[in-house]
């Protein structure tokens, strides 16, 4: 599948891939993580369940302290 | 003729109410140039007091160390702009507050130091709050690499920072870089407040 990741256009060998999938790909490592699908939250816990398929919108957001 | 167009930009923004969450190093230099800019009233919420580690970065003086700083920021942003409204809550900002105090605000700045505080107002916003502008500051730590500070949009969420240098016993915040991402803020702030701002000459 073909994602628009961050603005940038992403290929996946998957045809879908959990949120907790997509970021384990990708080495998002971090705990403080923002994410959103086609414009909607999708909080923590729901990680493991949230589907991102072809032509999905995907904004990640790393927080990081300091202010 | 620059005067005039300031002016009337200061008259328009009269009319606008930003909330600012957290009055540190990105909310006190971000409430100083919306009141100077002119926004008509900030709504600003912290916790803490003026201590002399804050002075390298906030906008505080050394006669208010030990202050609070919600006290303290209102003081100097009255004496820069009188005009400008302030509501100064002393208090430490949980999702109701967050909801209270901000659903009514034309913006929201988003200006706290930790990143689990910056995690709960962007959930709070986007879910509570739904399609509220919300600016917040990611990633200012350190000096120099002033390319890397960007703004990046994602429907009603602005981010300014560069989005990775966090802050550590190396890696100090210091007035320029924090100063910077602050009047980016400001600056977004602005850039949404003006959308529809028509100059009585054009």
């Amino acid at each position: 599948m073909k994602i628009n990741l961050n603005n940038k256009s992403e290929s996946f060998e998957k045809e879908q891939l959990t949120i907790t999938e997509l970021l384990a790909l990708k080495n998002y490592t971090f705990k403080m993580l923002v994410v959103k699908i086609n414009g909607e939250l999708v909080r923590r816990h729901e990680f493991d369940k949230a589907i991102v398929r072809d032509g999905d919108d995907v904004m990640v957001l790393h927080l990081v302290t300091g202010g | 003729m620059s005067f005039a167009r300031a002016a009337e930009i200061s008259a328009y923004l009269k009319k606008y109410t930003v909330g600012i969450a957290g009055c540190g190093g990105l909310g006190s230099n971000c409430a100083v140039a919306l009141a100077r800019a002119g926004v008509g009233k900030l709504v600003i919420a912290d916790y803490d007091i003026v201590t002399n580690h804050n002075l390298n970065r906030q906008y505080y003086f050394h006669d208010q160390i030990g202050r609070l700083k919600v006290h303290a920021l209102r003081e100097n942003i009255q004496r820069i702009n009188p005009d400008v409204s302030v509501k100064a809550f002393d208090l430490k900002l949980c999702t109701s507050d967050i909801v209270d105090l901000y659903s009514k605000c034309d913006v929201i700045v988003e200006a706290f130091d930790k990143a689990e505080m910056k995690y709960m107002i962007i959930e709070t916003v986007l879910s509570r709050i739904p399609g509220k502008p919300l600016v917040v500051g990611v990633g200012m730590a350190g000096w120099g690499s002033t390319n890397l500070l960007h703004s990046r949009y994602s429907e009603n969420l602005i981010i300014c920072g560069d989005e990775t240098s966090e802050v550590s016993d190396s890696l100090p915040v210091l007035a320029p870089r924090v100063g910077i991402v602050a009047h980016m803020q400001a600056n977004e702030v602005l850039n949404i407040l003006l959308k529809e701002f028509k100059p009585v000459d054009e």
